[in-house]
């Protein structure tokens, strides 16, 4: 260590530099350690709850959102495998005039003590007589609130309870709590008959707990009990539901993460950046120490030191706002930062001593990464070619490595047909990170083309700029690279978000197609309408048509998550939904038309046979088609009503889609429509509304996204204004000449303005056409394979060419002030080596 | 013609130059040697118009520096001043001859037009074959052949040389120094060499001593 203070010094004297490429790797390591902690955060909490619930349970019967025969239940428990079963029925409900949802489960208490007692009610003593408080958990109007849940309702026992129960309001008196209940789960358990019979499940169970009997392995069990089951019921281990939460947010996290790793690359760079020039500038003083007797090896090593305790600070610093930041996400928006997978949890943020350590370790790799290039070539220079006059030139001014940059950008290419890799696109990130990589190595190419196409002729500050560039194209390289990568990152970016804005409001037009629409409540399993509320809705006068819609979920494959199915009016050649592919219209089976998602996870493809479980049957279907669902990411099916009515027997609907007859008045109609059911239960709204508020979110959700890149490239920004600074110090004695020589300052200030916008638009030339190919891996390789859409490819050229003019002027004024600051010294004073 | 009349210039309250009085016809060649600290790069800074006397007066051709402003001083560089540095001070990133060239430009030459000038002085300075190659790839004394050039491209009336071979090897010194006073006089400007060798002094016509008592010679 002791020629720490040689090396580290050296950052203290170059603190802008410094400070610049610190502040990038704070930024890319705390967002990204906010992320990690919020998920495992709520991930935790679900697991917590999801353990609680299951108790003592060795597996778990599940089946479609609608449920399955009760009578499977008496099957089950009669088994020898089986010790004990416990029936559940699990909906997810809506409070009335409420946007707020509640787990409500129904349980037979007799069982539930034996396989899942935590979940067991305890009465409030309320002061009714002690027998009549047991007997409540019985009671069909009787429902017992968690903590959490009456915490986040402000309910306490006593108090009235109205939810959504098909299309009818349903009150219910909170009778006490669940004291063995996850900490922060915000759950309801009542009796499962009063269940059944409130929300239309006579007979039906979504959930059967199993503890098995001593000796037998759950795996032999599964094995042996999946045989009895109907089609589309399926036999899981408790962790499934856990894995199948973390599964589904996971591409979400890790493209968040993505996200933040923009900011540490962007750091990475800065310190890259700010090493080059510090070293071009210390070449001297490397001689020396090289003539005195430091080895290569040990110049080397200390060079990558100075870039790791950069990364070091960065990362400790990093992690300590990312922990700040988690705690303030997980209070605004919930632990899947408003994306909606883990919705009644309130998760609390738990220090991970190895998710903490990772980071800081993140931010060690980007500082060292970033020096490692500039170390390099410093050790393999020779001192005593380090002494000599114009070695600044030969430092910086190389062609780069452009067979490399090429060779790197193929395999990118390359990168983009490896399929997903635990459901992650892995290969996808590979080629983003390989373009990146190739087009920095590329950027000394593209300044020399770029000085090549500049005229040889005009101004002479102008044919001094671009001879510099020319000549030195490492010089812009050097200030460049950190523009291309933010630019690359923020242009792919907003390639992706306008092409899926576009494409989902395209959307929207299409599976909005009706004047009005009506719901009961926001949750279907809870809020369905039956076949009177359906003839009452029919009735209303103005209607010229009206297209109901059922929804359910179905399971087809054990591990995998539920996949929605909608039934819905649609004719033969499926013109009702946004196809992308259709088979030949055909006989034979019903269609059935599947999401992309059912594509890409199941391999259906339009015209083949599959067997789809309706009813506890498997039923022969032909896929019609295949169509884009932005709402889902796990697979929908959709089918015609009249056959879904036909196969399952089952007659209610959760929506309607309703056409006006000619002359109707939207208003009239729609209140109409509401004056059929009990006040509050019925929702309609008009198309324009869902379809304003979808894309209000929709921006909400990616506000986010454009705030991150601009502290990106704002950074970036900063940081070529650093690197300016140091190349304009390192170049006092040039201008001092060209002042002698009678170039004016203004001249002089003219020159590095068109410098600075030289190598911001070397770097953003570079970053725009590397961001367009990293936008297309977005769009048809990491959103393909994260969540299975596919859109139309739209760039906005007007925000581009806006954002790109504006980054060149930016630069170029601070090449100036850069400069500006180096020609403060006398021209007479710079010239002179013995002052 | 070079006029200096009475010059006197102080730093911090200790003065360097005291009363320097000079007249230079076009193709005199001076050398100005002293101890260091003594005033010569101050005296230079001055004729060059880089720096302004306390008192006294200085004229190029009739021109005042006094009456010039701060632009026009920058023209008059331009225009009729050259330098040779100790340092060289040859643009990295440009070519040999776009280094000679650069004076031209500086006058509005285009870079086609200012070219061929720079060629014949790189052959003139024996560098014509090395016209296209980068100041990396020079030597030492080829460098500053280079700096010469450029220094006499543009024809100046006036050509300041500080220190040309603090830089250099004896052989190369001896070659520079020949190299400089042979173009100087060849363009029939006025040359002011300041050295504090000697031997380099006596390639100029006359040698003025600077000591504290003024300029003499």
């Amino acid at each position: 260590m002791t020629l720490a203070p040689v090396f580290f010094g050296s950052l203290a004297r170059r603190r802008v530099a410094t400070l610049f490429s610190f502040a990038a790797i704070v930024l890319g390591v705390a967002l990204g350690m906010a992320v990690e902690a919020v998920h495992d955060a709520a991930l935790t909490e679900f697991g917590r709850g999801l353990r609680a619930m299951a108790g003592a349970a060795d597996l778990q019967v599940v089946g479609p959102r609608g449920g399955f025969d009760e009578a499977l239940y008496a099957r089950l428990a009669a088994r020898p495998e089986v010790a004990e079963a416990s029936p559940v029925v699990e909906v997810e409900t809506q409070l009335v005039d409420s946007l707020d949802t509640l787990q409500l489960l129904g349980v037979d208490v007799f069982t539930l003590a034996r396989v899942t007692p935590a979940l067991l009610p305890r009465p409030a003593q309320t002061g009714a007589a002690e027998g009549d408080a047991r007997f409540s958990i019985l009671a069909e109007d009787r429902v017992f609130l968690s903590e959490a849940a009456q915490q986040a309702l402000g309910l306490k026992p006593g108090d009235q309870l109205r939810l959504h129960a098909g299309s009818q309001p349903l009150e219910l008196r909170i009778a006490g709590d669940l004291p063995g209940a996850a900490e922060n789960r915000r759950l309801a358990v009542m009796d499962i008959a009063a269940v059944q019979q409130h929300f239309a499940k006579l007979g039906r169970l979504t959930r059967i707990d199993l503890r098995l009997t001593e000796g037998v392995a759950p795996a032999a069990a599964r094995v042996a009990l999946q045989a009895m089951l109907p089609a589309g019921v399926l036999i899981e281990a408790p962790a499934a539901a856990e894995n199948q939460a973390a599964n589904l947010s996971r591409a979400y996290r890790v493209n968040l993460t993505m996200l933040a790793a923009i900011a540490l690359v962007t750091g990475g760079f800065l310190v890259f950046s700010a090493q080059a020039l510090s070293v071009v500038r210390r070449r001297t003083e490397f001689a020396f120490l090289r003539a005195i007797g430091l080895s290569r090896r040990s110049l080397f090593a200390w060079l990558l030191a100075e870039g790791a305790l950069v990364g070091l600070a960065g990362g400790l610093v990093g992690v300590a706002v990312g922990h700040a930041l988690a705690w303030g996400m997980l209070a605004v928006l919930g632990g899947d930062l408003g994306a909606g997978f883990f919705s009644g949890l309130t998760p609390q943020l738990q220090f991970q001593p190895w998710t903490t350590a990772l980071y800081v370790a993140l931010g060690v790799l980007a500082g060292m990464a970033g020096a490692f290039l500039p170390a390099r070539e410093a050790a393999t220079v020779s001192p005593a070619q380090a002494l000599k006059a114009g070695d600044e030139a030969a430092l910086l001014g190389g062609r780069g490595h452009p067979r490399l940059g090429l060779a790197i950008l193929a395999a990118g290419l390359a990168a983009c047909w490896l399929p997903p890799i635990n459901g992650l696109p892995l290969g996808g990130y590979l080629a983003v990170d390989c373009l990146l990589a190739g087009g920095v190595l590329l950027l000394p190419v593209i300044a020399s083309a770029l000085a090549w196409l500049l005229p040889t002729g005009g101004p002479v500050p102008s044919r001094l700029a671009a001879a510099r560039l020319g000549a030195a194209p490492g010089h812009a390289v050097v200030a460049a690279a950190g523009v291309l990568t933010s630019v690359a990152l923020a242009a792919a970016m907003a390639i992706m978000v306008a092409s899926f804005r576009d494409s989902v409001d395209e959307w929207l037009g299409q599976v909005l197609p009706a004047d009005l629409y009506l719901r009961v409540g926001k949750i279907s399993s809870s809020g369905f309408l039956d076949e009177p509320q359906q003839g009452r809705i029919k009735a209303v006068p103005g209607i010229r048509e009206i297209r109901f819609t059922r929804e359910d979920s179905l399971r087809l494959a054990p591990g995998r998550a539920p996949v929605a199915l909608l039934a819905r009016p649609i004719s033969g050649d499926g013109h009702e939904v946004p196809l992308i592919a259709a088979a030949r219209p055909g006989g034979g089976a019903p269609a059935i038309w599947v999401s992309e998602a059912m594509q890409d996870l199941y391999g259906w493809r339009p015209g083949q046979s599959v067997e789809v479980p309706l009813a506890g049957r498997p039923v022969a279907l032909r896929v019609g088609g295949v169509w884009r669902d932005y709402a889902r990411q796990t697979g929908t099916l959709m089918i015609d009503l009249e056959d879904y009515r036909r196969l399952t027997g089952d007659r209610l609907a959760n929506h309607a889609a309703i056409f006006l007859a000619p002359g109707a008045v939207a208003d009239q109609v729609a209140a109409a429509l509401k004056a059929t059911g009990e006040p509050g239960a019925l929702e309609v709204t008009d198309p324009g509304f869902i379809r304003g508020m979808t894309l209000r979110i929709f921006d909400r959700t990616f506000a986010v996204t454009y705030l991150l890149e601009a502290v990106a490239v704002g950074i970036g920004l900063a940081g070529v204004a650093a690197s300016f600074a140091a190349l304009a110090a390192a170049r006092r004695r040039e201008f001092g000449m060209l002042r002698h020589l009678g170039l004016t300052r203004r001249q002089i200030g003219w020159m590095l303005a068109q410098e600075g916008a030289l190598a911001a638009g070397v770097g953003v030339l570079g970053g725009l056409l590397i961001g367009g190919a990293i936008g297309l891996v977005l769009i048809e390789v990491v959103n393909r394979q994260s969540f299975h859409w596919s859109m139309d490819i739209h760039v906005p050229w007007g925000s581009l060419a806006w954002f790109a003019g504006g980054l060149i002027a930016l630069a170029a004024l601070a090449a100036v002030l850069a400069g500006r600051q180096a020609m403060r010294q006398e021209a007479v004073l710079a010239v002179r080596e013995d002052w | 013609m070079l006029e200096l009349t009475n010059l006197s210039r102080q730093f911090n309250g200790r003065r360097v130059l005291q009363d320097i009085c000079l007249r230079l016809h076009p193709g005199e060649y001076v050398a100005i040697v002293g101890e260091s600290g003594v005033g010569k790069s101050t005296l230079l800074n001055l004729i060059a118009g880089l720096d302004r006397p306390d008192s006294g007066q200085l004229a190029l051709d009739g021109a005042h520096y006094a009456d010039l402003s701060e632009d026009a001083l920058t023209h008059l560089r331009r225009d009729k001043l050259g330098f040779v540095f100790q340092a060289f001070h040859v643009l990295p990133h440009l070519t040999v001859r776009q280094n000679v060239a650069l004076p031209l430009w500086l006058k509005g030459l285009s870079g086609a037009a200012a070219d061929g000038p720079a060629q014949q002085l790189l052959e003139a300075v024996g560098l014509g074959a090395r016209a296209a190659s980068w100041p990396r790839e020079l030597s030492g004394g080829e460098m500053q052949r280079v700096a010469i050039a450029r220094a006499l491209a543009h024809g100046p009336r006036l050509v300041l040389a500080d220190e040309p071979t603090g830089n250099l090897d004896p052989a190369n010194a001896a070659m520079v120094l020949a190299l400089l006073a042979e173009r100087i006089r060849g363009a029939g400007a006025i040359g002011i060499l300041v050295t504090h060798s000697l031997e380099g002094a006596k390639t100029a016509d006359r040698v003025l001593h600077l000591t504290a008592a003024g300029l003499d010679g």
